[in-house]
């Protein structure tokens, strides 16, 4: 007999080990995420996936689904709570939209287009990150990192190769590349690593790419980031 | 008309890009002008605000005199939007701020490529700049944010004509752009 869960009143089944996220994305159903890739190790760090599970917040991407589960994804409590989240991301980093070359790709600006953020909310911090472009090909871009972990489980599931790690803890936090110089161009880093495509925001980027697709026509501009996340999701992984 | 909505604008540090936007609504100025009287705005050239229905701020808060413009707004606006990136987080100017002022002033007035006998200008009559640029947010309350680097002038036409058909104003996704 196969076992379901309920999410907002719509029973979808699941197998055995997967998450909620996992079953969600199955039934075409999407729960807002940004350190989540199917793709990878769950992480459950930006904390927008929280649903109600029996009544208790849980991070979809990391909690198991099991039978008889009653989850709630859609709320007002839940989409204000996300778009807090959303904001506390914005103003943690220098996210100056106009100036990346991410924008309209990039997945933090999707979700907040998403959940209708017309704001950052909270006084802004203003950080002084670093701009690493010693790469001959590819560059980071500190002030835009959101510490999603993902080039980290890139470089060492997919890449095999260990190129980076978020090192120390709250205001601390940071981006390490693991190298003599901690520059990109002394790693192990090419071009073709996942690692160096996995951004959800423009904190890694390829460099002299930026500009193929012009601004007003990229992916978030013209779709809404559930529809685009689901198609992808499903196709890699339905 | 004594029913006419008041309308006062002001740019503080942004580029009034914002404004040419707004005016990019053509010739829905027209429709606009039946419903609208503008005040204090650089379109009217009327130098301060006298108490009005709605407020647009373009730019971010660099200097004192932007602090003083942005209260004087917001002390007589019974709406206060702010309009653009650079009013909703700071925008570009903002990019000075991990960069010490006074680097700052040296690079542009001092050491800066063919800068000769350079000095930091300091007539009294120039607004001190502020160690940060600010979102307007920061300073006073908002009741109002149109996003974008400039909004369309379809974002303008659509929160006004929401306003002034006495409507809560919302943006429909296509309006909703950071860039």
């Amino acid at each position: 007999m196969s076992q379901t869960i309920t999410i907002d009143g719509k029973e979808i089944p699941f197998s055995e080990g997967q998450t909620i996220m996992d079953a969600a994305i199955a039934a075409d159903i999407y729960i807002p995420h940004l350190c989540h890739n199917p793709d990878y190790t769950p992480h459950g760090s930006c904390k927008l996936c929280t649903v109600k599970v029996n009544g208790r917040n849980c991070s979809a991407c990391t909690f198991p689904a099991t039978e008889g589960q009653e989850i709630q994804n859609q709320s007002d409590e839940l989409e204000k709570d996300r778009k807090r989240i959303t904001q506390m991301l914005f103003v943690e980093g220098n996210h100056f939209c106009p100036s990346c070359e991410k924008t309209g790709n990039c997945q933090l600006q999707g979700v907040a287009y998403y959940l209708d953020m017309h704001d950052n909310h909270f006084p802004h911090f203003f950080a002084n990150r670093e701009v690493d472009s010693s790469h001959p090909e590819i560059l980071i871009d500190h002030n835009r990192c959101i510490f999603c972990n993902l080039c980290v489980r890139a470089s060492q599931e997919k890449d095999h190769k260990n190129v980076f790690a978020i090192s120390g803890r709250g205001i601390n936090k940071r981006l390490i590349i693991n190298s003599i110089s901690g520059q990109l161009k002394d790693s192990d880093i090419a071009i073709d690593d996942c690692a160096a495509h996995i951004c959800p925001t423009g904190a890694i980027l390829i460099k002299r790419t930026g500009y193929q697709v012009p601004i007003g026509e990229r992916i978030y501009d013209k779709q809404k980031i559930d529809a685009v996340a689901l198609a992808k999701e499903n196709k890699d992984h339905g | 008309m004594a029913d006419k909505f008041k309308v006062a604008t002001t740019s503080l540090a942004g580029c009034f890009g914002c404004h040419m936007s707004f005016l990019d609504i053509d010739e829905r100025m027209i429709e606009l002008a039946k419903h609208v009287e503008f005040d204090r705005s650089p379109i009217t050239d009327i130098e301060h605000c006298s108490p009005c229905d709605i407020g647009l701020i373009e730019g971010g808060v660099c200097n004192s005199e932007n602090v003083h413009v942005l209260r004087e707004f917001r002390k007589n606006c019974k709406i206060l939007v702010a309009v653009g990136a650079c009013a909703i987080n700071g925008g570009l100017p903002a990019m000075r701020n991990h960069i010490p002022l006074e680097e700052c002033l040296n690079e542009s007035y001092i050491d800066g490529i063919g800068v000769e006998n350079g000095q930091i200008p300091n007539d009294p009559e120039l607004p001190l700049l502020l160690d940060k640029v600010h979102p307007i947010h920061e300073i006073v309350k908002v009741d109002y944010y149109l996003p974008g680097c400039p909004p369309s002038a379809d974002v303008f036409w659509a929160f006004l004509s929401d306003l002034i058909a006495g409507k809560e104003p919302s943006l429909p996704y296509d309006l909703v752009h950071f860039d």
